[in-house]
């Protein structure tokens, strides 16, 4: 247990920040002209970016893009993945069939290329980034979400369910929904890290967020312009972004030893049926 | 039995590859507004506006338009470039060479960091080793591509001056891109070695082979490696496709002239045909390696043709 909190303060210590950026007293789009790419002082210990304006503010008010996308993608891509796949494995029949071939579908673009390609073809803003993400995560968990209830619906409680006539979507809700979480929480917990990086990666391509908003992503973009006269406007948002998705992903591998969730192979694109 | 399991196969794959021309046809339909005008600008002359929009084929209905797609696709014509100009078969195979290359190396790479690495966390089970090994590669999995590239240019080309910063000449400027895109790989890679050997290393074959005197080493590689290399062999072929996609940043982050970069140049350039094409490129061969993978799968390991799952 002691071994999740450090992981879990970490991300809660940057979600805390990202909550409260807008009534921290931070100046992120201040133009300081004669600091321009000024490295750290004393006063401003991370420097200045190419505009004059302080990396430490940009690096908090980033940290809300990054946890607002990643809040966002994951919940929506949770709730609906695992809906469709348990009401699909529950159901079967057709509907299971239909959702199978849908899955192989989304999983034959690999990683965040469809994300990129939405993005690009929808126009850059932080609700398109939220909508390409989605769309490519929420396949993840309706898979594992299928998976996992084809091999819970044959047990006894769910048969005894049945057999005394309890209605398909309280059986769904109260006798499967909670012997699936736990995987499903570990596979939000890297689905987290996929997403901050999808996102940051998304604004560093310039599909993300847009000037002068700040994203981890596009300041490290902003910074590569100018990487010999400023080393630190890339190095201090990767070096967030890097400590972010590391607790992300140590939290998801110790929640998996913790809840005991027994490691799938992750991301294989075989057809799912058994 | 193989045959069957490869006509199914086969045909599961060209079932999906349908259903990703369908996705990357909608691609088009998603740009918000009129395509046309985003493409060509607002100010553009009415007559070129129509014309666009006649070589799209945007002025028949959808289904008309989803033939002509499927037509031109059956004879490899993807479409003309509204930027160059060109066919956008000839871009395509123009830029393909640098990717394969640029994925090759990444590739070997990988499979030389992660194989030693995997085997000395599982030898030596929960020490100082395996712990380091690890560490190792929950870092590899945590650096995003488009900081690891930028760092590497820092330190190996403007610091050092070893490598070019950019750009496609010459074995030297190969190392920095594909180290950046091979870590990630290794990282995965060396994980699953370490987890496959593991289970292999507690069977009753590995103790024999122990019983009867051969030596660690002997034991280690001739029965345990052997073993635990297969589902390692059926990741390799998935992460091709990771790769793939990741290329995508890391021909970006060094100027690499694949297919990667030509994506992000075409998304800049509103050059919609190509980013369809490229997309449909990229995912197509994805699933033709996973089909590759799964069928050879299936051939060097019975268990799978007969449905069990290893």
């Amino acid at each position: 247990m002691r071994r999740i909190l450090v992981p879990l303060g970490i991300i809660l210590l940057w979600a805390l920040v990202a909550l409260l950026a807008p009534v921290l007293p931070l100046s992120p789009n201040a133009i300081d002209l004669p600091q321009i790419l000024a490295s750290g002082s004393p006063d401003e210990w991370l420097g200045y970016d190419d505009l004059g304006r302080p990396i430490f503010d940009r690096l908090l008010v980033g940290a809300r893009t990054s946890f607002l996308v990643a809040f966002a993608v994951v919940s929506v891509s949770l709730i609906i993945g695992s809906l469709l796949g348990t009401v699909g494995a529950y159901v079967g029949g057709w509907l299971d069939l239909i959702l199978v071939r849908v899955i192989d579908v989304f999983l034959a673009f690999p990683g965040i290329l469809l994300a990129i390609a939405l993005a690009g073809v929808m126009g850059p803003g932080i609700d398109n980034v939220v909508i390409a993400l989605s769309v490519v995560s929420w396949v993840g968990y309706a898979r594992l979400a299928r998976a996992q209830v084809l091999s819970m619906k044959e047990r006894d409680h769910v048969h005894a369910a049945v057999a005394i006539g309890t209605s398909p979507l309280y059986i769904i809700a109260r006798h499967l929904l909670p012997l699936i979480s736990a995987p499903l929480i570990v596979e939000a917990s890297f689905g987290m890290a996929n997403v901050v990086i999808g996102e940051a990666g998304l604004s560093f391509l310039g599909l993300g967020v847009q000037p002068p908003a700040a994203s981890w992503g596009s300041m490290i973009r902003d910074g590569t312009r100018y990487m010999l006269v400023a080393p630190h406007m890339v190095i201090a948002p990767g070096l967030a972004l890097m400590g972010v998705v590391l607790a992300m992903n140590v939290l998801g591998d110790r929640l998996r030893d913790w809840l005991d969730v027994k490691s799938q192979p992750r991301k294989t694109a075989k057809s799912p049926l058994p | 039995m193989f045959v069957r399991f490869f006509i199914t196969r086969v045909l599961t794959a060209f079932a999906v590859v349908l259903g990703v021309v369908c996705l990357v046809f909608m691609l088009l339909h998603l740009v918000p507004g009129d395509p046309v005008e985003v493409m060509l600008g607002e100010s553009a002359h009415p007559a070129d506006k129509e014309a666009l929009q006649r070589a799209l084929g945007l002025d028949q209905p959808l289904h008309v338009q989803f033939g002509q797609y499927l037509a031109g696709l059956c004879q490899f014509d993807l479409g003309t470039s509204l930027y160059s100009k060109r066919p956008i078969r000839e871009l395509l195979l123009e830029r393909l060479p640098a990717t394969v290359e640029l994925g090759v190396a990444a590739l070997l790479f990988a499979l030389l960091l992660a194989v030693p690495l995997g085997i000395l966390a599982a030898v030596k089970k929960e020490t100082a080793w395996d712990f380091g090994a690890m560490g190792i590669a929950l870092f590899g999995v945590s650096i995003p591509n488009f900081w690891m590239g930028p760092m590497l240019i820092l330190v190996g080309a403007l610091w050092l001056g070893w490598f070019p910063v950019s750009g496609r000449d010459g074995v030297s400027s190969l190392v920095l891109p594909a180290l950046t895109l091979g870590t990630a790989l290794a990282s995965i890679l060396s994980r699953m070695i370490r987890s496959t050997l593991l289970e292999v290393l507690n069977e009753d074959f590995m103790r024999t082979a122990r019983g009867k005197g051969l030596p660690d080493r002997t034991v280690i590689v001739r029965h345990g490696l052997r073993n635990a290399l297969l589902p390692v062999i059926t990741l390799v072929g998935l992460q091709l496709g990771a790769l793939l996609s990741g290329a995508v940043i890391t021909e970006t982050v060094f100027s690499w002239p694949g297919i990667g970069s030509l994506v992000v140049e075409a998304i800049h350039r509103r050059d919609y045909p190509v980013v369809q094409a490229t997309v449909l490129c990229i995912s197509t061969s994805y699933v033709v390696l996973n089909l590759f993978t799964d069928l050879a799968y299936a051939w060097v390991d019975p268990r799978v043709r007969f449905g069990a799952r290893p």
